[in-house]
């Protein structure tokens, strides 16, 4: 290995790990506020890349018949509860967000989509189809186990992603898409040929992360997501359900999803069950911040990013093998660094 | 006069053991309630029941209107407030974002004067506002108390409950507490008071209920129970040392 090889390797681990950072926070956030290691947040990737590569193709992507129908599914769960404790008022809210909005999106879908809009105006279709998918799956998969276990949680998960995975290869296929670069301005950095993609995937991670940082910061909603993580029978008692809580983080976490898959997937091709694969290596980077940092998780995932792009040069059949091999002296130094809480612990 | 506060045949039970049984207690508009009792009786239950944190069967009405299906959340926008005994604050945060939160029904209502609600706090609590950059988890007992009670007060309760405020604090700002407890009922707000030091309790209660065994043993207008003599061996005897 030279040192302009050296260098493009770099190039190549820095823009993968930005991606991973995205989906390390997203999965560390999720977690922090409803204790769920959302194993499904690939399929969230996946849906963002494949919604766009359809659209570009001029047709209406299946997320619109997947939004239609969990909707659907999520609006029937809450009228069998308000049913059942003949209590209305929620049942409006459920109506818009379940209903009104996956059919408002479809619509827009079905009508934009023939026109071939502008990158953005596709970009930006591409990924609310997918936002609202997040608090609907939160609705129907964890929101009724609010009180159990992170192991059963986790299983749950488990069970969203396979639940996911098939849909997805329902409505999309089994074929790879790639989607064209969003640009092909290439500038040069000293020896090094950097692509306008690379960039863009660089700095949209950047603004992002910036923003979620200011969100959590700077608004009382932000504020309310941390202080459930922190305490969730003190958040109560300030009036923070956990269940609006638990909705706005896997808005969150389907935004930050479906983003990371819209910047990739002109980076690599994508099938029904990449997204799996992509979500896992910013696990690792969670992993690496002990589920509850979230800048050592943002530098950890851009740390598999890297390591992942100099294996795939040096050993590429074992390049998977090399960055999950990390978890294992990752989590020996984790758990003998620090003490064994259980999962309950409260303050 | 119309009670803010009526909990009739209130029942809570932990698998098959009965924690409350059969508890009726009354908050009249304006006064000050306290419940004392020995520890395990059942008070802290009690309030959580009442704040529908554990499930509870019975009648609770809350300005006659029953709440007793609500969820915590709205009870809380209702305007009930627990402080609880553990004060359960946001460790990691700071004071000033800790009392932003005690708002956030409100907030999530319509209400945008927090900044103003939260100068209020700060007048009643200079602690706090020295200490407003300071994350919650560092303060000392009395200003955690302090900040549980301003967090509580962020809400804008009429019905403010309390979970042994004098529990592990210095006697002097024991009296703090209890001199911020009465100046709040001067401004309107109705208080359930539970403590173990039920000689301060009763000083400045209106009325006072026992709690032994998950059952209401004895009640009455607290001047009274301060004179009974069964109190007075079991409850206050004892108290001068706290």
């Amino acid at each position: 290995m030279n040192f302009d090889i050296a260098l493009l390797l770099i190039q190549d681990g820095i823009v993968n790990g930005a991606l991973y950072a995205l989906l390390a926070l997203a999965l560390l956030l999720v977690f922090a506020v409803s204790r769920v290691m959302f194993v499904a947040q690939g399929e969230f990737v996946t849906f963002g890349a494949l919604s766009l590569a359809v659209l570009q193709q001029g047709s209406m992507p299946g997320t619109v018949w997947l939004l239609l129908i969990l909707g659907g599914l999520a609006f029937l769960a809450d009228l069998a509860v308000a049913w059942k404790t003949k209590r209305w008022e929620g049942l409006r809210g459920s109506a818009l967000l379940n209903l009104a909005l996956p059919i408002l999106l479809g619509g827009l879908a079905y009508w934009l989509a023939p026109l071939k809009p502008p990158l953005a105006v596709q970009v930006i279709l591409a990924v609310a189809l997918v936002v609202p998918l997040g608090p609907i799956v939160y609705r129907l998969a964890f929101q009724p186990l609010a009180n159990a276990s992170v192991l059963v949680l986790l299983f749950v998960a488990v069970a969203v992603h396979y639940a996911l995975l098939g849909l997805g290869l329902l409505f999309f296929g089994a074929e790879g898409w790639r989607t064209p670069a969003f640009t092909s301005f290439r500038v040069s950095v000293g020896p090094m040929l950097v692509s306008g993609q690379s960039l863009l995937v660089i700095g949209s991670s950047a603004v992002l992360i910036l923003l979620l940082t200011l969100f959590f910061n700077r608004t009382l909603w932000g504020k309310a997501l941390r202080a459930t993580a922190v305490n969730r029978v003190g958040a109560r008692l300030v009036g923070i359900r956990t269940e609006a809580a638990g909705r706005l983080a896997f808005a969150l976490t389907a935004l930050f999803g479906a983003l990371s898959g819209v910047l990739i997937s002109p980076i690599t091709t994508i099938y029904y069950d990449t997204g799996f694969l992509i979500a896992l290596k910013g696990f690792v980077g969670t992993a690496i911040g002990a589920m509850v940092s979230y800048p050592i998780a943002a530098l950890g995932a851009l740390f598999v990013g890297l390591l992942e792009s100099f294996a795939s040069f040096e050993a590429s059949a074992l390049k998977e093998v090399i960055v999950f091999s990390l978890l294992i002296p990752v989590l020996l130094w984790r758990s003998l660094k620090t003490h064994h809480v259980g999962e309950e612990e409260e303050e | 006069m119309t009670a803010m506060l009526e909990a009739r045949d209130l029942a809570v039970a932990y698998g098959k053991v009965e924690a409350l049984h059969k508890v009726a207690l009354t908050v009249p508009e304006g006064q000050i309630v306290t419940v004392i009792g020995p520890n395990g009786a059942g008070k802290t239950t009690l309030l959580a029941a009442l704040m529908g944190l554990l499930p509870a069967k019975g009648a609770i009405a809350y300005q006659g209107q029953s709440i007793v299906q609500l969820p915590t959340e709205e009870r809380v926008a209702l305007g009930l407030s627990l402080v609880p005994e553990k004060r359960e604050l946001f460790a990691p945060m700071s004071v000033a974002d800790n009392l932003a939160l005690g708002g956030f029904a409100r907030y999530r209502q319509g209400a945008r004067d927090l900044d103003a609600k939260r100068a209020k706090v700060y007048e009643r609590f200079p602690r706090l506002l020295e200490r407003a950059d300071q994350l919650a988890g560092t303060l000392s007992g009395g200003e955690r108390q302090m900040l549980a009670l301003g967090r509580a007060l962020m809400a804008g309760p009429k019905l403010l409950m309390l979970d042994e405020p004098s529990l592990g604090l210095a006697p002097r700002i024991v009296q703090e507490i209890f001199r911020i407890i009465v100046g709040l009922k001067d401004l309107g707000v109705s208080i359930l008071l539970v403590e173990q030091n039920a000689r301060a309790a009763l000083e400045v209660a209106d009325y006072g209920y026992v709690l032994e065994m998950g059952e209401i043993a004895l009640e009455g207008p607290a001047g009274d129970l301060a004179q009974n003599p069964r109190i007075v061996e079991t409850y206050l005897g004892l108290a001068e040392g706290h």
